[in-house]
């Protein structure tokens, strides 16, 4: 099948699936050590992909959280991101989605606006995170907020649903950009 | 929504509409912050932007006067409003300048072999190098030498050229206070040695900061659908990139170039809005650009960065070089400059 769907699959006993999507092979390597360094109650699974759609013979668990990055100095990893989000199910987009902008600490590399990725953002009704994955004090930081985010996604965290957290992220936006 | 919000149009003549801005709060400082805030909420992007044309003011001025401007190399920096500067005093600054300038040269840092310690420094305005009525004058400062031969005496030798300029910086001229002058765009040609001299002196008196001004691949992208959109009688030198590919151990550099008549079919082709460019047509010119070359070399040209822009208007290098080649459009680039100045100084 080609679509991700979020509920296609029986969930595994306390596991937690992520999956990270991104050109940036290295970056994603990177932030996957670092989230499988943290504790977790939960068993933490991480699955990198360049792009979607995902091979279908690969049997694989059920997809909690996705999250799309995005490098600013490269249009490529953009144009990647937009092509693979036609893979995803619209119901991965009530909190099972975020997007990761990375490199916008050097304002001199960057040929993608800020702009162009917070409206995708924006037009995806998905959290937006922006960390430069390089610096190892930021991606642990990121590592973190991920896990805690991802713990929610699956369900194990009473109280808090996926929906319940993307409203609560949502409603810390005063300006919605509706003039870009 | 903002209770302090107050109308633009608030005079500033007499003591007591001088207390009621004090009540109301239309203050520059004010004025400043609401702007800042403003900006910061979301980063601009001016989805369309006005393809540089020809001023009104410019057209009244000779072309030859500002020729000497042209196929230099200059470096941009953008600089802070300066305090207390007057254009009356230009000659007094001169001998100041030159006086400091004597003076760190006998201090020993800036010490070049075989030169001969008699500088000269002039400043001048640049009369029309301005976009609107408001913005300020340009004004130019050289370092001469004075040759010690009386028979060498007119050929006097330019060691180092700085001007100073302000295109369409409404954005910043509306926040800042009577006693500033805005003129955000700094371009030197010459020694480094003596730009750091110059901006020493600068920030002492005026109270200014310059920082240099590094051009990011996307506004080097709008550069290159600007200046390729430029109407040019005759192409003088082909339209060229230059990327850099991020890779170990040295980084390994692509360059493309485009006869410039092919570059303006595809970008007339590109082009929808008559008298602006928009960012889906600056998208989709590079995309052009960059699938063709995917087709031809299967690499990826989006992946990597776009260090150096080159066209018959002008060419500019991601590091702040630029090089200006006609003068016809000298307004519309030096208007695009001022406009990343600003930014940068925000």
């Amino acid at each position: 099948m080609s679509v991700l769907r979020p509920l296609d699959k029986q969930p595994g006993l306390n596991t937690a699936t992520i999956l990270l999507v991104g050109t940036e092979d290295a970056l994603l390597q990177q932030l996957a050590d670092s989230m499988l360094k943290e504790d977790c109650a939960s068993e933490l699974r991480v699955h990198l992909a360049r792009s979607l759609p995902l091979p279908s013979s690969v049997d694989r668990p059920r997809i909690d959280l996705i999250v799309f990055v995005v490098n600013l100095h490269s249009k490529y990893s953009l144009r990647n991101v937009e092509e693979s989000l036609h893979h995803v199910d619209a119901t991965f987009f009530l909190g099972k989605a975020a997007f990761l902008a990375t490199g916008a600490g050097r304002e001199s590399h960057c040929s993608v606006h800020r702009n162009t990725i917070v409206k995708l953002a924006h037009t995806y009704r998905s959290p937006l995170f922006f960390c430069d994955l390089e610096i190892e004090g930021f991606r642990a930081t990121m590592a973190q907020r991920l896990v805690r985010m991802l713990q929610i996604c699956a369900g194990h965290v009473p109280g808090v649903s996926a929906l319940n957290l993307l409203s609560l992220l949502r409603s810390s936006e005063t300006l919605a950009p509706e003039d870009l | 929504m903002d209770p302090y919000d107050t109308p633009e149009s608030t005079p500033r003549h007499g003591a007591s509409s001088r207390l009621k801005d004090y009540f109301i709060g239309a203050t520059p400082l004010r004025k400043r912050l609401e702007a800042v805030r403003k900006q910061a909420s979301f980063v601009p992007t001016p989805p369309r932007r006005k393809i540089p044309q020809c001023s009104q003011l410019q057209e009244d001025n000779d072309p030859q006067k500002f020729a000497f401007l042209l196929h230099k190399q200059w470096t941009l920096y953008s600089l802070t409003p300066l305090y207390k500067f007057s254009y009356t005093n230009l000659k007094e600054y001169s001998r100041l300048l030159s006086a400091f300038i004597a003076a760190e040269k006998q201090k020993g840092l800036a010490v070049e072999v075989g030169e001969d310690f008699n500088i000269k420094v002039t400043f001048s305005t640049l009369l029309g190098m301005k976009g609107t009525q408001r913005d300020p004058e340009a004004f130019l400062v050289q370092i001469l030498s004075k040759s010690q031969l009386p028979s060498e005496n007119r050929g006097q030798k330019v060691l180092w050229t700085g001007w100073f300029c302000c295109v369409f910086g409404d954005s910043l001229l509306e926040t800042v206070p009577e006693d500033f002058t805005c003129v955000p765009l700094f371009l030197a040609n010459g020694a480094e040695t003596n730009t750091a001299i110059v901006g020493t002196w600068f920030q002492e008196t005026f109270d200014c900061h310059f920082s240099s001004l590094a051009i990011n691949a996307f506004n080097l992208s709008w550069m290159a659908a600007m200046w390729t959109a430029c109407k040019m009688d005759q192409y003088m030198a082909t339209t060229e990139f230059l990327w850099s590919v991020p890779c170990s151990p040295q980084s390994l550099d692509i360059s493309y170039a485009i006869h410039p008549e092919d570059a303006k079919a595809l970008w007339d082709s590109v082009h929808k809005t008559p008298g602006e460019v928009t960012q889906e047509e600056v998208d989709l010119f590079m995309d052009c650009l960059y699938s063709h070359f995917h087709r031809h070399f299967k690499i990826h040209l989006s992946a990597t960065r776009l260090v150096r822009v080159s066209t018959s208007v002008a060419s500019a290098h991601t590091d702040g070089k630029i090089k200006i080649l006609c003068h016809k459009y000298l307004i519309g680039i030096l208007a695009y400059l001022t406009e990343l100045a600003i930014f940068q100084i925000d």
